[in-house]
């Protein structure tokens, strides 16, 4: 058996109710490692000669949750969620924070593969070896809080009938989805506690699609043994001092984005991205630390950083609103995007948003996008049932998050997420509002511009990723760089959180692969074979696409049409995208890629890295 | 290695400070059993309403009802340190200590026939090291006087309770 790994996954079939457990290759393993890596690589064995005909909605979509070899052991746990997503139809590796993945190993699975889909209602209760398929119809349309509470009592309450010498028990560790998911809207996220969430690729309306309401994990074991405990309690300590010695970041995690990425690098959305600065010092994180932050150091398994804050509204009209955070992302997408720009607005709408079980940044992009067609007159009070979606108005945005999470009126079409719902209007007004949708190949761009350049994000970061607008996946030059996307599929397949691996050096990281595993891996060996294997697998897939949508590089992989409208205010204010230098770029970054003229992986490319059967497919796309 | 002095301690708590990192469970767990391994540890994180995390550990009562309860004199108390100290082979998994405690602190270690309590790491308690250096300050190691350390043994539930008052004040009661 491999050490780091727990040696099995749980494979559930929901339309039969079937429950085993299954074994993976070593051999794969090595190579794919775990979580995004190994993601992509489960899909396209089992549906890749199919893939443009699966329906990420429908019964033959694998839905999976996978740990890394590095998940409990490099500090702040996760789990990537993955399948075929209904936002891009490729795959996304979308990891959400939280216990759930230790919870996971420590019952002695790497993951969970979950297939078909059920007619009723159902959640999924795991204890150590024990799995069983639950009836969720009592859960079914609640509330991320509420949730929370039914399934942590009910499950607790089952642990102790079952044990009742044992002790207390402690909560199990919880995956779910809100209203959102279940009504298999396109933005819905898989949550986590209240809510950390699994937002890009939109496997919430995966898990509703499957009427899977929930997973609950309790692990009583140990974490999988690791090759060398000393080294690995060494580089454990190395990433935690990096954090300790990061006092600012500790205090206020993303939160001082809010008003820095705006006023510093103006690359903070502002009204649907019409601007990108802003000065508004009610927006500062002074503001949220003194107003509304009641816990300002939150953490999830092991983690020195404590990103995360616990918010709490105590006055005014939206008193009693509670939510994590706001990160940053959710700062700008529910704040200055729509022309808000107190904490206590944003704290309510990003605590509507969890309830609701949708994905802050990208409900926060169509809305933006609406009141955007609402300002141009594009979209009248009757389209949107009554609703005048005017910038700030934060009841208004609130209304229509409500109405998306439903899909009633207007929210149904929104409910298909910025990208689809700009081809509906498109053709309903004859107008072309694509220009207006600020998204990449299905998924919303993340809060962070490009025309300043003056934040992290390159011109082409997501012209060329393989995850869309996905701020944590994003592209670079040169790909054998540290600042590749390759070593974002190291963080999302080893499994653990990239905000600790600031200012770690890969090497610590390859190390503590190495020390957990026993395992070789070396930067050549990871950006030349298997990262780059991964990509191409990602990219494949992503370009075959199907059956709503297809993408044509030659016109998808490309910037939204509004970063090349000058900034219009601010100390960047006429700073553009440059489209030759964008094109110059995505050139380059074909070639270091392996693609062809028209972005395809190459049969030399693929044949490299034994994929022979991904280039066979890729044949119909060829020109 | 500084000398521990040998003297019974107490580990002073601040609940509402705890982030939930679990960084205690994780020290505790290499100290005792070698391995990263929570639910062996003798000190665990609850968080039955998020946002509500808190270590649940031994508080060494004045009068110490766990040992007092034990059917067989599997449970001790160490002079130097104050500690509880489970006789592993002589423990028969039998639960009267869990009953016993007004806080139902202790529990079965997962795999094997006895339970767990915090035995304060001989005086050097790692869980609060590790705290400490991560500045949360939550667990903090104190020279045991005497005081009413046993209302701090209390159930995970009447914890999360108090702590949903202090957080979300009234509101606290919809989550519970």
């Amino acid at each position: 058996m491999m050490l780091g790994y727990a040696g099995k996954f749980l494979e559930v079939n929901l339309t039969t109710g079937n429950i085993k457990d299954t074994k993976l290759d070593e051999a794969v393993l090595k190579d794919y490692v775990g979580g995004r890596g190994l993601a992509t690589k489960i899909l396209w064995d089992r549906l890749g000669n199919k893939w443009e005909e699966i329906s990420p909605l429908g019964s033959e979509n694998v839905l999976l949750f996978l740990t890394g070899p590095l998940t409990g052991y490099f500090p702040g746990g996760r789990i990537c969620v993955s399948g075929k997503s209904p936002q891009s139809n490729g795959v996304v590796g979308s990891t959400v924070g939280g216990e759930f993945g230790v919870e996971l190993r420590c019952a002695g699975y790497d993951g969970i593969i979950v297939t078909g889909e059920s007619k009723k209602p159902v959640y999924l209760f795991i204890k150590d070896s024990d799995a069983e398929i639950r009836d969720a119809s009592h859960i079914w349309g609640k509330d991320a809080k509420q949730t929370v509470k039914i399934l942590t009592k009910e499950c607790r309450e089952l642990l102790k009938k079952r044990f009742p010498r044992y002790g207390e028990w402690k909560e199990p560790a919880l995956l779910y989805v809100g209203p959102a998911g279940e009504n298999k809207v396109r933005t819905a996220v898989v949550a986590a506690k209240w809510t950390h969430a699994a937002g890009y690729g939109g496997y919430g309306a995966v898990m509703g699609s499957k009427k899977l309401k929930a997973i609950a994990v309790k692990g009583t074991g140990p974490l999988p043994e690791v090759a060398n405990i000393k080294k690995v309690k060494r580089l454990i300590q190395l990433v935690c001092d990096n954090a300790y010695d990061n006092e600012l970041w500790r205090r206020w995690g993303t939160g001082g984005g809010g008003y820095a990425t705006g006023a510093k690098t103006s690359s903070e959305p502002v009204r649907n991205w019409q601007d990108e600065w802003h000065d508004e010092k009610s927006y500062g994180v002074d503001k949220f630390e003194n107003r509304v932050w009641i816990k300002q150091y939150w953490s999830d398994f092991g983690c020195p950083t404590c990103c995360l804050k616990v918010a709490m509204v105590k006055t005014g009209k939206f008193k009693g609103a509670i939510t994590d955070n706001p990160d940053y992302e959710l700062q700008a997408y529910l704040g200055p995007n729509l022309g808000i720009f107190t904490p206590e607005e944003n704290v309510f709408l990003a605590s509507l948003i969890d309830d609701l079980g949708l994905c802050g940044i990208q409900t926060g992009n169509v809305l933006g996008f609406a009141a955007e067609l609402f300002q141009r007159g594009i979209l009248t009070k009757k389209d949107l049932d009554g609703i005048e979606l005017k910038w700030g108005d934060t009841e208004a945005f609130g209304a229509l998050a409500k109405k998306i999470a439903f899909r009633e009126g207007i929210g149904d079409l929104l409910a298909e997420g910025t990208y689809r719902a700009a081809l509906k209007i498109g053709k309903m007004k004859n107008v072309d509002v694509l220009q207006y949708a600020v998204q990449a190949k299905g998924i919303s761009i993340g809060a962070h511009g490009i025309r300043s350049e003056k934040d992290y994000p390159d011109k082409i970061a997501y012209v060329c990723s393989v995850q869309g607008g996905d701020h944590t996946s994003t592209a670079e030059l040169p790909l054998d760089g540290s600042g590749s996307e390759l070593w974002e599929i190291f963080n999302d397949s080893g499994v653990y959180c990239n905000f600790n691996s600031f200012g770690v050096k890969r090497n610590v990281k390859l190390n503590l692969y190495k020390a957990v595993t026993g395992l070789e891996l070396t930067t050549e060996e990871w950006v030349k074979t298997k990262a780059f294997r991964i990509l191409q697998l990602q990219r494949a897939m992503l370009l075959l696409g199907g059956p709503d949508l297809k993408w044509n590089p030659n016109t998808d992989d490309a910037n939204p049409p509004r970063f090349y409208e000058p900034l219009p205010s601010g100390p960047y204010k006429g700073k553009v995208a440059d489209r030759v230098k964008v094109e110059e770029s995505k050139k380059k970054y074909y070639e270091e890629a392996g693609w062809d003229d028209n972005g395809i992986p190459t049969s030399e490319t693929l044949g490299k890295l034994g994929l022979e059967d991904v280039d066979k497919a890729l044949d119909k796309l060829r020109h | 290695m500084p000398t521990v002095k040998k003297e019974p301690i107490w580990i002073a708590r601040a609940l509402s400070k705890c982030s939930g990192c679990r960084k205690c469970e994780i020290a505790c767990s290499l100290t005792h059993e070698k391995r990263v391994w929570p639910e062996a540890s003798r000190i665990r994180v609850f968080m039955l309403v998020p946002g509500l995390e808190f270590p649940h550990l031994c508080a060494q009562c004045e009068d110490y009802p766990c040992v007092q309860a034990c059917p067989v004199k599997a449970l001790s108390i160490n002079k130097k340190t104050g500690a509880v100290i489970v006789r592993k082979k002589t423990c028969t998994a039998c639960g009267k200590c869990i009953d016993a405690c007004p806080g139902r602190i202790p529990h079965m270690h997962p795999t094997e026939k006895y339970a767990v309590i915090c035995d304060l790491c001989k005086g050097d308690p790692q869980c609060v090291k590790v705290c400490q250096e991560g500045r949360w300050n939550v667990l903090t190691k104190v020279t045991r006087r005497d005081q009413p350390y046993k209302l701090y043994a209390r159930t995970p539930e009447e914890l999360t309770r108090d702590l949903a008052a202090k957080m979300y004040g009234e509101q606290g009661e919809e989550y519970l």
